[in-house]
């Protein structure tokens, strides 16, 4: 091992860890992921270019990401909140709402899609609310945002819950006694510490309502250039045996989100760092 | 103790795994065929791999299973191409056979001619699902387009079902507006202005109108109607028939790479050949696809109204050449959406 | 007074905000699912899960489960041993890439499986020759399966490994523990929440899993139909009380992992005073 490329530990098992990932990286995830290139490269830059910046795919990777953001933002605080109910305080069928906080992942995505649809569609239970409000439910770009946002939840309490239950607390004790009012405390000791694992519930759900298709498809409505989720433009690239087109799309859609990814991991491991300095 | 465990649990891991492995993706003991098909024709194919077993049974004294597996039509002909080991495919469009020869060489590129009728035992058409009472009054082609009415049709870049909708929709442009092409595509991107949701299969454009009650038409192949009529008899749906319409003809064929590999040609054969015969075409017509043979024709002339129909090779110089000009990327309907 | 909560009346109002999020968000849909799986009454519900194919699918789907979680446990719990406790180059750089799969749309996931296993794919000609069965059969599922829910348990322990610091451990092997028992000893126990939550979430995904596996099912019949995909047939079939019916048999699997983790939870507890 190169000096200075890890930080001496007295802690074993860094090479056998390490190792094993990388391993089991490669041969599930990166050499598949591979294909997928050399797959695209029969097209060639040009044409490759043609087809990620065509106004149809441009129009599909916005509302693909503006969707998939908007989602991640409402779970963020409301993901938080279901999550520190959960642990912090008890309430009539608690139990009942933490077993089903899971729901969304185990219900297959079409099933999710085809309920989400009926429930928001102007003769369902909450469209027709929306419709009295002016409020197109299914079939709009809302109707995405409600639909990854059901799928992404589970990630953000799912994440959060455990670092929360592991919450040691002396701290906010500590903090209690040293004069900190209630407010201060969760702002000041308990948030910080929630924050990286919020982040990555956040990212993770992020992450999964990109590329979200089975519960997008029944209610998106599928209007070109208006509301046509980008892995819906893949599968018509696939109809037309066109493989190479519906792997450029993907490499697009995988680059995008990789460098969104890895800022969030970047910036997680900054205040995380921070935060073992206080 | 705790390493010991995790050993068990790795080795229970592979040996699942490893046992996944060795696993025959098919069913051994008795001879089984796999029909790969699309999605409409699931009752049709239950009912007659049963009609066919029995008849297998009582010619050889063999017992046969058929497997059955439904999907996109195109999606199918991929999974073909890729590696799904079909004996015989029974798809939306001889255009996804095609595509399976050309892609695969698992069959020859002149499958069709190998069995009659072009191969398509039994055929289709378009036609119009309204609401009870018919309140728009909707007859016929000319009605889609009225500002106002609200049509529900697939995506035709996803769904095979749609492209026979489009295609019978600019035919009947055509021969309105004695075949100037320009009009027909005013008139086709006239209608698609008056499609709300563009599903991405036919039975999803089923489930939007039938389900979520949008929309006031639903263009679907003439089998799908009546079974829409049928299974929600309680809300009065009607069959409107337009007057012209398209021959949709689904096409059948044998995979000779596969059966050659299974030792199942014979077998296939046989069951291609079986849709041809009385029997088999009674179990189409029962199942609302037209029949080619006069006797069933005759039997169930009631059932099937009368349309005019216009053919792909007739009006569109062939299946290759429609999907070029109107399907493909940046064809003729994705410049009709891309026209603000 | 207690310092670890809040005034009734904001306490009150988040368990309001919750419920009510959750209410709109996953009660509503997940009542709609049982009022349509029933709305043909009970014994339609029983026949469409005695069904034959039902009872396939629901074997391939549990098997599936078998081997693609405990696989991603383990290597959930080295990534995270690497990642969490130690501090080198490029971590950031594996972070990103273990999240991957999950941004990668499921279509794709199973088309990278048909590019490389598939009849016109990189292995293809050869494991056609030698009649081994990867796509359109068993291994193919899993392994989509094992792509879609790679990152859930190395994702759901990173964090909370993190927040435990390295102390505890180097206190052990001060002490004189080996590696192994350090870490079985004083890291399990500590993350056992983690890994917990972390199998409760992959089992979830790997059971509900629909694009990437229909892309590399082949959809036959009573062979290859994972649970989802059976669903997807029945609702294809306007069978749409069947298609609740095994839909809501994947909603009770994983209230069941629920039910078997506060069984756990339990035992562990009496474990420790006893």
């Amino acid at each position: 091992m190169k000096p200075g490329f890890v930080k001496k530990s007295i802690l074993p098992g860094f090479s056998l860890s390490l190792g094993f990932t990388i391993f089991y990286l490669s041969l599930i995830v990166l050499i598949p992921l591979a294909m997928l290139f050399i797959k695209s490269s029969s097209l060639g830059m040009a044409q490759f270019w043609s087809v990620i910046t065509a106004d149809r795919t441009l129009a599909a990777y916005r509302l693909s990401f503006g969707t998939a953001f908007a989602s991640a933002c409402v779970n963020a605080v409301f993901g938080s909140i279901v999550a520190w109910v959960l642990v912090r305080y008890s309430f009539p069928g608690k139990r009942i709402v933490d077993a089903l906080v899971d729901f969304p992942l185990a219900l297959p995505t079409a099933v999710a899609g085809i309920t989400l649809t009926e429930l928001y569609a102007p003769t369902g239970w909450i469209g027709q609310f929306l419709n009295v409000l002016g409020i197109k439910g299914a079939f709009s770009p809302f109707g995405i945002t409600v639909a990854l946002t059901f799928i992404g939840l589970p990630f953000v309490v799912r994440t959060v819950q455990p670092v929360l239950e592991d919450l040691d607390p002396q701290i906010e004790e500590a903090a209690a006694s040293l004069g900190a009012d209630r407010w201060q405390t969760v702002r000041l000791v308990i948030l910080p510490v929630i924050f990286p694992a919020l982040l990555t519930g956040v990212t993770l759900a992020f992450a999964r309502a990109i590329g979200e298709y089975g519960s997008v498809i029944f209610i998106a409505g599928n209007m070109p250039l208006k509301t046509e989720i980008a892995p819906l433009l893949i599968m018509t690239k696939l109809e037309q045996y066109d493989y190479a087109g519906a792997t450029a799309i993907a490499i697009g859609m995988l680059l995008i989100s990789f460098v969104l990814l890895a800022a969030a991991n970047y910036f997680q491991w900054l205040t995380s760092k921070n935060l073992g300095k206080v | 103790m705790n390493v010991k465990w995790l050993g068990v649990l790795v080795a229970a891991v592979l040996v699942v795994g490893g046992a996944s492995f060795a696993a025959p993706a098919r069913a051994e003991g008795g001879l089984a065929l796999l029909n790969v098909s699309y999605d409409p024709t699931r009752e049709l194919y239950q009912a007659f791999n049963k009609s066919f077993t029995d008849f297998w049974q009582k010619k050889t004294g063999a017992a046969v299973t058929v497997q059955q597996s439904h999907g996109g039509s195109g999606k199918q002909a991929r999974s073909v191409i890729d590696g799904l080991e079909a004996d015989v495919v029974t798809l939306a469009l001889a255009y996804d056979i095609d595509a399976i020869a050309k892609n695969s060489g698992l069959l020859p590129v002149d499958w069709q001619t190998r069995l009659p009728d072009n191969s398509a035992p039994y055929t289709s058409t378009i036609v119009f699902v309204v609401r009870k009472g018919n309140p728009l009054q909707i007859k016929d082609w000319n009605d889609l387009v009225k500002p106002g009415v609200s049509v529900i049709t697939p995506n035709p870049k996803t769904s095979g079902g749609a492209r026979w909708n489009y295609l019978a929709a600019w035919g009947y442009a055509l021969k309105n507006f004695n075949n100037d092409e320009a009009k027909a595509r005013e008139f086709v991107a006239a209608l698609y202005k008056n499609v709300p949701v563009l599903d991405s299969g036919a039975r999803g454009s089923t489930t939007t109108f039938v389900e979520r009650k949008i929309g006031d038409v639903l263009l679907a192949w003439e089998n799908e109607a009546y079974l829409v009529v049928n299974q929600f008899s309680a809300d009065g749906y009607e069959i409107v028939a337009p007057s012209l319409s398209i021959l949709a003809e689904p096409a059948v064929a044998l995979v000779d790479g596969n059966v050659d590999r299974h030792g199942t040609r014979s077998l296939a054969q046989a069951y291609l050949e079986y849709l041809y015969t009385p029997e088999g075409q009674e179990i189409a017509a029962q199942n609302h696809y037209r029949p080619r043979l006069a006797e069933v024709v005759q039997k169930y002339a009631g059932q099937f109204k009368q349309i005019e129909l216009i053919t792909i090779d007739a009006v569109f110089g062939g299946w290759q050449k429609a999907q070029q000009t109107h399907f493909a990327d940046n064809g003729v309907f994705d410049q009709i959406y891309q026209k603000k | 007074m207690n310092t670890r909560t809040e005034p009734v009346v904001i306490r009150r109002l988040f368990i309001g905000i919750a419920l009510g999020f959750f209410g709109l968000f996953i009660v509503l849909p997940l009542i709609c699912v049982f009022y349509h799986a029933f709305s043909k009454g009970w014994v339609v519900y029983l026949q469409a899960l005695a069904h034959p194919d039902a009872l396939a699918a629901m074997r391939l789907t549990v098997i599936t489960a078998l081997v693609a979680v405990p696989l991603n446990l383990v290597f959930g719990v080295a990534a995270s041993w690497a990642i969490a406790k130690f501090d080198f180059k490029g971590r950031d750089l594996l972070l990103s890439l273990i999240d991957l799969p999950l941004s990668v749309s499921p279509v794709i996931a199973g088309l990278i499986f048909v590019l490389i296993f598939g009849a016109q794919g990189a292995l293809g000609p050869w494991l056609r020759a030698h009649n081994i069965h990867v796509i359109f059969a068993l291994p193919g599922i899993i392994l989509a399966t094992i792509f879609v829910t790679f990152p859930m348990v190395a994702r759901e322990l990173i964090p909370v490994m993190r927040s435990q610091g390295n102390e505890e451990e180097e206190a052990a092997l001060t002490l004189g523990a080996s590696g192994w028992k350090t870490f079985w000893m004083v890291s399990v126990p500590n993350i056992r929440w983690g890994i917990l939550y972390g199998i409760i979430l992959c089992n979830a995904r790997a059971m509900g899993e629909f694009g990437a596996v229909s892309v590399v099912s082949g959809h036959i019949r009573g062979l290859t139909n994972t649970l989802p995909l059976h669903v997807e047939i029945l609702y294809n079939e306007y069978q749409s009380a069947a298609a609740f019916a095994a839909a809501s048999i994947l909603v009770l699997l994983a209230i069941v992992t629920l039910v078997a983790k506060t069984v756990i939870e339990a035992v562990i507890r009496r474990g420790h005073t006893a």
